[in-house]
């Protein structure tokens, strides 16, 4: 049966794998976007008590966080191009450099995180708990967007490496490269949410 | 082949002459196979929620604890709820119909992107298994009412999280159907196939999978924010760090009245296919019909204050949200003109789909204009939390998506395998259904008006007569679904060969063979003109 079926599956679309992307994307900033709701909807409450949690943020960790999630856009965008030139070589190490990227990102979270914790700020301890109403719910709202934001950042990691191999091994070509071109969109839309994510926590204090 | 156009040796169900091993079935890609999996595990899970629901309506047929103590009803309220809106209603039509016949319609081989659709089957399935989780894991099923308001979800000790991590993922899953959709409706109609030559079916999937696109990330995300507040007290929704539950509670809504939108404009479809080929007569307002469908997707998402008319809002919020509920009536009014245009001076048949599709139009009237009572301010706070309520959605739900989801049964019947019910039988069990129905839900109205509030396990003696009522007719629309499914069965196995076109339907699926081949069509057809035109 699959072998007769398949054989009708393998239509091929380009414009249509690209608007299946864009449309997900929506998905995703509405997802993000009901936690960006909720953020403007404490801020405009507490304004006095974010401002002063904000300032409890590590703006230097922060702001080369964003530099590294541009430059891996860049990189990735990069590869793209690379590869409709009929570059393997090249895209395929441009998309290294991007997940070496994304994994200094990580890095630089995890001593982010660390660091918080080390000073008993995270969700639900005594010190987040009982901290005026307005820090609580912006810590609260630091570690759920930036959670969530990571956890994206590990997704993308996990298709930039199977579109990676699928690269190394030619699979995916200047003639057919439509799924990098969606993996680096959806790249992009990581890079995106940070950029918001990063003024909304760090630089407004 | 005994009938014209009769495929059974050679149809999609089939290989190799034989009749396809589980295995074919769990790894197809075809979307007609993946719409009867979507049919039959709905079917499962309807069952399921019907059997609970007959559970509490016995529990109530007189006051005091009868068959089970408050906490059980409390559970089993709470998982119909979540079995009946996440299982069942929202993929309903959309799932299976809009994957059996939606690229049929438009003159397609498949969807635009095959091996996602196998796996938004998939994730609906670990969705299901994560609600039935939530039911018999250790503390118990979920007490909260399947709109899991905090912050009682967020402390109740009951399995919360499994149920709403269950409803995350189906909505996962209706995500990627309506994105599936969407670009298939876009990118794969046949040569020919303008816009305004689309069948309406398609049309309303249109729609819905716009709202499926739009809304249901953000209950997404507040579900998570639910799981996140019970592990890490994140405090969004608890007053005591300074959260607000109403906050939730706008979250909720904003996709869960659009998500009432998935459920009955599909059922809109199916009914706008079914009337002009049962009149025999051009659909009354095409266009009207197509456009009035995105009306009540983009001003549907902007309702959702009309469920928390008493949970504190400004006056002028109120108003605004009254004004666009009652805005929203207007184009689902609109069909409702049309389907009765189309009807006048046309040929009719009266064959079962149309018998079912009459009784959509009668209890989503009734359901419809009840439901302006509720979007009015001064009554809604009368009747508001009251059995009136439980009476209103469950004549739009399942008079409306229910009745729409038989009608389409029967209408498709033959098309899907190839063989015709008992039409005898299908009239009889549509009787018992429909009188079943009004016996079931119409005392709910009554009593509701008199201040029986819902979700009680208990109630005061003045309420008896209307309870008992209600309970009755709960049994014999039971009957009259046993009996409906029973036919359907039987005839899928034993019933005469079904010839290509048993209703003079004009739409493309009636133009290939009876169950379809694999490939759908031999040669993709070019399309002239307009889909409904009877002469």
């Amino acid at each position: 049966m699959s072998q007769e079926h398949s054989g009708h599956t393998e239509h091929r679309d380009d414009i249509g794998s690209k608007m299946g992307m864009w449309i997900f994307i929506f998905t995703e900033l509405l997802l993000f976007g009901g936690l960006f709701l909720v953020y403007a909807v404490y801020r405009n409450q507490y304004s006095e008590d974010f401002h002063i949690a904000a300032s409890q943020l590590n703006t230097f960790l922060g702001t080369l966080n964003t530099i590294i999630l541009l430059v891996s856009s860049m990189t990735v965008a990069m590869s793209v191009t690379a590869i409709q030139k009929n570059d393997h070589k090249l895209s395929f190490r441009l998309l290294l450099i991007t997940l070496l990227l994304a994994l200094a990102f990580l890095v630089n979270k995890y001593f982010e995180y660390s660091a918080k914790i080390h000073h008993d700020i995270y969700p639900g301890s005594d010190l987040v708990t009982n901290l005026k109403h307005g820090q609580t719910l912006f810590f609260g709202l630091y570690f759920f967007m930036t959670a969530l934001h990571g956890f994206h950042i590990i997704v993308g990691m996990i298709l930039l490496s199977v579109i990676a191999y699928k690269v190394k091994k030619g699979k995916i070509n200047s003639e057919d490269h439509v799924l990098l071109e969606n993996g680096g969109l959806y790249w992009h839309l990581v890079d995106l949410i940070w950029i918001f994510l990063f003024p909304l926590l760090y630089l407004i204090s | 082949m005994q009938a014209d156009g009769n495929n059974l040796s050679g149809s999609y169900l089939m290989s190799g002459g034989k009749k396809k091993t589980l295995k074919m079935w769990l790894t197809s890609t075809d979307h007609k196979i993946i719409g009867l999996m979507y049919l039959y595990a709905i079917l499962v899970f309807f069952l399921v929620g019907a059997v609970l629901g007959i559970l509490m309506r016995t529990e109530l047929i007189k006051p005091g604890q009868d068959i089970m103590n408050p906490q059980a009803y409390n559970g089993m309220f709470t998982v119909h709820g979540v079995i009946m809106i996440f299982l069942v209603v929202i993929p309903g039509l959309a799932a299976v119909f809009g994957n059996l016949f939606m690229p049929i319609q438009i003159g397609a081989r498949d969807v635009a992107f095959p091996k996602l659709n196998l796996m938004s089957w998939y994730i609906y399935i670990v969705g299901a298994i994560l609600a039935i989780i939530s039911q018999f894991a250790r503390d118990g099923a979920p007490d909260t009412g399947w709109t899991f308001y905090a912050p009682y979800s967020t402390s109740s000790g009951t399995n919360v999280v499994f149920g709403v991590f269950a409803a995350f993922v189906l909505g996962f899953s209706s995500i990627l159907t309506g994105l599936n959709f969407i670009v298939t409706i876009h990118r794969m109609r046949a040569p020919g196939m303008t816009w305004f030559r689309m069948p309406l079916f398609p049309w309303s999937l249109y729609a819905t999978a716009w709202i499926q696109v739009l809304a249901t990330p953000i209950v997404g995300i507040t579900l998570l924010m639910i799981i996140a507040e019970r592990w890490f007290k994140i405090g969004f929704f608890d007053p005591a760090l300074g959260g607000d539950p109403i906050l939730y509670q706008h979250l909720f809504w904003i996709y869960s009245h659009p998500a009432v939108y998935i459920m009955i404009l599909p059922a809109m479809g199916v009914i706008t296919e079914i009337i002009p080929t049962f009149a025999q007569k051009r659909v009354f307002g095409y266009k009207a019909i197509a456009i009035s469908s995105l009306a009540i997707a983009g001003v549907g998402y902007l309702v959702w204050g009309h469920h928390m008319y008493t949970s504190g809002m400004s006056d002028f919020s109120r108003i605004f949200f009254s004004l666009l509920t009652f805005i929203v009536a207007v184009p689902s009014a609109i069909k409702v003109f049309n389907w009765i245009s189309t009807l006048y001076k046309g040929s009719i048949d009266l064959k079962p789909p149309l018998l079912y599709a009459l009784a959509f139009m009668f209890l989503f009237m009734i359901g419809g204009l009840t439901g302006l009572i509720l979007g009015s301010l001064g009554t809604d706070v009368h009747v508001h939390d009251t059995a009136f309520v439980v009476a209103h959605f469950h004549y739009i739900i399942f008079g409306g998506m229910g009745f729409a989801f038989f009608a389409a049964m029967h209408y498709w019947f033959p098309k899907i395998y190839g063989r015709m019910y008992n039409i005898r039988w299908a009239n009889i069990s549509f009787v018992f259904t429909i009188v079943g129905f009004n016996l079931l839900y119409f005392p709910l109205f009554v009593i509701g008006l008199q201040g029986m509030p819902r979700r009680y396990f208990d109630y005061l003696e003045q309420f008896q007569l209307g309870h008992f009522l209600s309970t009755m007719g709960a049994y014999v629309l039971g009957i009259g679904i046993t009996m409906m499914i029973y036919n359907l069965a039987k005839g899928a196995r034993t019933g005469d060969p079904a010839p290509m076109n048993p209703w003079g339907g004009k739409t493309l699926e009636w133009t290939i063979s009876s169950p379809p081949t694999t490939e759908n069509f031999d040669e993709i057809p070019t399309i002239t003109e307009q889909p409904y035109n009877y002469e």
